[in-house]
């Protein structure tokens, strides 16, 4: 099943202004660079958007921050962003903060099936209120329920036109899931190649939860903390 | 003296032992990979995906693709291995990681932590702690005793909003090893050079001494 789109353009078609969208990554590392780029050209505003981190403020999901476009944040840590701060302290931007492995793992159940799951995370937080609680084992979990989105977009190293996705390295963090989780989901790749060409055995995300791939034009992949080591 | 963030990181290592998984939080917890005792075999998982992260790499060798969470640029050692987020979290809550590092803003005495949030003033996300506090069996907490005005930061009760509760059993500080058990601070080592009396005046919360406190070894 091809399900090759040829450009960015078109892969995004069907977005529109108020929709929930899953966004692939950690940091700036996996994200959807060339499919956050044209958002910001398609000016879509009032945008939900469910995505472990926020970008910084000139590169990822900050560049649409900057341009208002998102209504409401879904993420575990938003701490390399001074204009999503801002915008939240001032009440202008709305935010839900989730415990990281429960955003995986919504997103998770979301794609599978799983209305919704116990666990002990946050348990006697802030993140507990409102939430039912359980013991299971002597020990109390609280309730989290499964997410979806309108579109999921991911990033993967590989995919083939069958949409079969195969990641490098921490790059794949989130994308595996949220690629489950999207009732249309695109992939953008760097290097796209036919089907037959990638090892099945080997093959991260199966294409039944692609919908749309395409190969994307540039990757910056810019790096947030560059880290090094002296040689001796 | 006190120890800097290197000697709270020394001694934590010593805490290590062969074929232990462990997860390293940011910042001092971190420094805990430099001090690996010899002769043990640790493997140091990240939860944005790694298993058998290695150092910093070399200069010119950095690979936008793989980092840690703390976003820094990092290598794979031989054996390593990279999985999704939702795999990473059932390694930390299924238990498969038999140490969890983390620093903290603040301890209560019944081993409930603070360390995501300031209201007003600081609001970054909890990321992957409250997953990591919730489920870990063995959590070492790395922080100072004190903050700069001199008020304890190991407490009666938090006051900041709570990461998880009832889950710390070891605080090493920049003063003192110190357990947390019974709904106390038990004191266990103190810093080479400082007295009990100067952590017992920095320690808001309840805290046992014993009559013989020795000093670390580091």
């Amino acid at each position: 099943m091809n399900k090759v789109v040829n450009n960015v353009e078109e892969a995004l078609k069907g977005i529109q202004d108020g929709m929930t969208l899953m966004l692939g990554g950690f940091g700036l590392c996996g994200i959807p660079e060339n499919s956050i780029a044209q958002l910001v050209k398609m000016g879509i505003k009032d945008l939900t958007c469910i995505s472990n981190n926020a970008g910084v403020d000139d590169f990822g999901l900050g560049l649409l921050l900057q341009q208002r476009q998102i209504k409401k944040m879904v993420s575990s840590y938003v701490g390399e962003n001074a204009e999503f701060e801002r915008q939240m302290l001032s009440g202008e931007l709305e935010v839900d903060l989730i415990p990281q492995g429960s955003l995986a793992e919504r997103c998770r159940a979301g794609g599978a099936g799983i209305p919704a799951f116990f666990t002990p995370a946050g348990y006697g937080t802030e993140v507990a209120e409102g939430k039912e609680v359980r013991i299971f084992n002597g020990k109390p979990h609280i309730l989290e329920t499964a997410l979806t989105a309108d579109f999921s977009i991911v990033k993967a190293w590989k995919g083939d036109t069958e949409g079969n996705l195969v990641f490098k390295g921490t790059a794949r963090n989130f994308n595996p899931m949220m690629a489950m989780a999207g009732r249309i989901t695109i992939a953008e790749v760097e290097e796209l190649v036919p089907a037959g060409e990638l090892d099945p055995n080997f093959i991260h995300t199966p294409g039944i939860f692609i919908q749309r791939i395409f190969k994307g034009e540039k990757f910056e992949k810019r790096i947030e903390q560059r880290t090094v080591r002296q040689r001796n | 003296m006190a120890l800097d963030k290197n000697g709270i990181a020394k001694r934590i290592a010593q805490e290590l032992k062969d074929g232990w998984y462990v997860n390293l939080g940011i910042g001092i917890p971190t420094l805990v990979a430099n001090y690996i005792p010899e002769g043990i075999e640790v493997e140091f998982q990240s939860e944005n995906g790694i298993l058998g992260m290695g150092p910093f790499p070399f200069e010119g060798e950095e690979d936008p693709d793989l980092i840690n969470a703390g976003k820094q640029t990092i290598t794979a050692r031989k054996g390593a291995v990279y999985f999704d987020s939702a795999t990473s979290f059932a390694m930390i809550r299924g238990q498969h990681v038999q140490l969890t590092v983390l620093g903290a803003m603040e301890v209560s005495q019944e081993g409930d932590i603070a360390n995501w949030k300031i209201p007003g003033k600081m609001v970054k996300g909890m990321g992957g702690a409250m997953d990591l506090v919730a489920s870990a069996d063995n959590i070492i907490v790395a922080m100072m005793h004190a903050n700069k005005a001199g008020e304890s930061k190991i407490l009666k009760k938090c006051t900041l909003p709570l990461t998880g509760v009832g889950c710390v059993k070891k605080i090493v500080s920049d003063l003192a090893v110190l357990e947390v058990k019974d709904g106390k601070f038990h004191l266990i080592e103190r810093a080479p050079g400082v007295s009990v009396e100067v952590i017992v005046s920095l320690t808001e919360g309840d805290l046992v001494v014993p009559d013989f406190v020795p000093e670390m070894e580091i």
